[in-house]
């Protein structure tokens, strides 16, 4: 059923009861032609578009819990394209474009909100790379503008721009096109759409091994049997390692907690998105009111979708300091993620020594962004058995080359 | 948050501490003898076990010596501390 304004009041009339489901719970075939493991955004974005761009039709997403429960439903939902090198500012402005069509494409609202982001500068060496990465972004034809504090008083009155603070903010760049989006929306956006084109959605089936003949894949063994497949694509964000090992390969990939709070709500008092990478922090106002704050990583490496309190509490301190008035908040809720950092700070969209095995991962602290671009990206390399020229750089053999893309640092902060 | 045993100073809190990551990897002795894949295995890829690891911890806060720490990547549960060279005792 298509969701329109007319279909919301018919069953709105009907006291909701007439729904249809809004994707197939389907048992799973003994054959695709693809299979994808690991049911996030990015994997069910990829299915999607397998689907919609590739014309193939035979296709499962396995996801060993409910789909969308991982970093999809745990990340602080920024979305931005203000990269420092082309490579990845190019890859990330065609997610962008792709989120800016995406509640139509996929007829279900994902809540796609251009509230700009603004990275805050507080030092010298700050106003620096804020420069250089506005003047980068402007050459690869994104918008980036440089704001003075004067202007920024103006935009975000609750932010301490008090010369006397004790990291005064010396300016900001903003991209007013970035902002924020809801992340189940987007799950199951691409779910439902994925499904409407015949894509299987097989939730609570565990990919535990990737069976190989003559260096070719030719299936997965799932908690749910053995399934054959011509194709294999694998995208489980934290757990890309432990997939990895079971076909035999290594990735330069490190898992580690990542955590993320709301605070109670309040009534609006934060329009857009600020991030500063020299006190660590960002923030945002969610629909309901509440603040959505995120840390930086636990520095240790971890799988338990918890970190420790002294990450929290270093978060908190620098919202503090951004944001005086909120220090009379109480937190609601605060839970951790599994992130796959890479040493580039960049993904890994790419075919691997096996073939018809292919691995996304990578996208550490900052893929939810990336998640329309990603799917369609990884879908191209997917159908083509070939990279498209927008994730070529981002190939697993760039560490062995030495080819990297080195967005440490250089992107603001790295969410 | 860890609770951290440091093998000379006993049990701190993890905020003293700094992390070097995955132990056991050693520089290779001639590295020119690698061709690149195995340069880039040595300086990139990295086991990044869902389980029980063997890690490197700094108490950089304390007495600033390296130590190994067996612990559990799931339930962060720590098996104990060792020493990382033999001899190393005082
Ligand atoms: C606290 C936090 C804040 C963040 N903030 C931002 C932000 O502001 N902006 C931004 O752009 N990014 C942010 N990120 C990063 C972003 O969330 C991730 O990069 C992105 O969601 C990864 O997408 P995914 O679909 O690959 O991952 P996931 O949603 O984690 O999906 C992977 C799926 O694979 C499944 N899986 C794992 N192993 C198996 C198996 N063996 N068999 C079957 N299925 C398996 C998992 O259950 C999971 O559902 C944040 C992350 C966290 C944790
Ligand atoms: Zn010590």
């Amino acid at each position: 059923m298509k969701y329109s304004a007319l279909n919301l009041l018919r069953n709105g009339l009907r006291h909701n009861r007439d729904w249809p489901e809004a994707w197939r719970h389907p048992e799973p075939k003994s054959h695709y032609d693809v299979i994808i493991v690991g049911g996030g955004g990015h994997g069910l974005a990829t299915a999607y578009y397998l689907a919609k761009e590739h014309g193939l039709r035979n296709i499962a997403v396995l996801e060993k819990n409910w789909i969308g429960g991982g970093n999809t439903a745990r990340n602080t939902t920024i979305v931005r394209s203000n990269y420092l090198w082309t490579e990845a500012a190019l890859l990330y402005e065609k997610s962008m474009q792709l989120w800016e069509g995406l509640s139509n494409d996929l007829n279900y609202n994902v809540m796609f909100s251009q509230r700009g982001v603004y990275n805050l500068g507080h030092t010298l060496q700050d106003m620096r790379d804020i420069e250089r990465r506005v003047s980068a972004n402007r050459l690869n034809g994104l918008d980036a503008e440089i704001v003075t504090p004067d202007q920024l008083k103006r935009a975000i009155p609750a932010l301490n721009t008090s010369a006397s603070a004790r990291y005064p903010i010396l300016g900001a760049s903003l991209q007013r096109r970035a902002g924020v989006a809801r992340h189940d929306a987007v799950a199951w956006g691409f779910a439902r759409a994925a499904d409407a084109l015949g894509v299987d959605i097989i939730e609570q089936c565990e990919v535990t091994g990737i069976e190989r003949r003559n260096n070719k894949v030719t299936g997965v063994q799932t908690s749910r049997g053995h399934i054959t497949a011509d194709k294999v694509g694998v995208v489980v964000a934290g757990h890309a390692s432990v997939l990895a090992n079971m076909a035999g390969l290594r990735l330069p990939i490190q898992s580690h907690p990542l955590q993320a709070f709301v605070s109670e709500p309040l009534k609006p008092v934060l329009d857009t998105v600020v991030m500063s990478n020299a006190v660590h922090g960002y923030v945002s106002q969610s629909d309901k009111g509440e603040l959505v704050i995120g840390a930086g990583i636990d520095a240790y490496n971890g799988y338990g979708q918890r970190g420790s309190f002294a990450t929290i509490e270093h978060a908190l301190q620098a919202i503090i300091e951004l944001f005086p008035s909120f220090s009379r908040l109480r937190l609601l809720r605060l839970w951790g993620g599994i992130v796959d950092v890479c040493p580039d700070a960049c993904p890994i969209i790419s075919k691997t020594p096996v073939n018809g095995l292919y691995f996304n991962c990578g996208w550490g602290t900052g893929g939810f962004k990336a998640t329309p671009g990603s799917g369609w990206a990884f879908a191209h390399t997917i159908a083509r058995n070939r990279p498209h020229e927008l994730n070529a750089p981002f190939s697993l053999d760039r560490f062995a080359t030495g080819a990297l893309v080195d967005e440490h640092g250089a992107a603001a902060v790295a969410h | 948050m860890l609770l951290i045993e440091c093998p000379w100073c006993g049990q701190r809190a993890e905020t003293e501490f700094s992390y070097g990551g995955e132990a056991g990897i050693t520089r290779p002795i001639d590295p020119s003898a690698l061709d690149d894949a195995e340069w880039a295995d040595y300086l990139y890829m990295r086991n990044n076990p869902c389980g029980s690891i063997k890690e490197l911890w700094n108490h950089s806060q304390g007495c600033r010596r390296w130590f190994g720490v067996e612990r559990d990547t799931v339930s962060y549960k720590i098996a104990g501390s060792f020493k990382l060279y033999a001899g190393e005792e005082k």
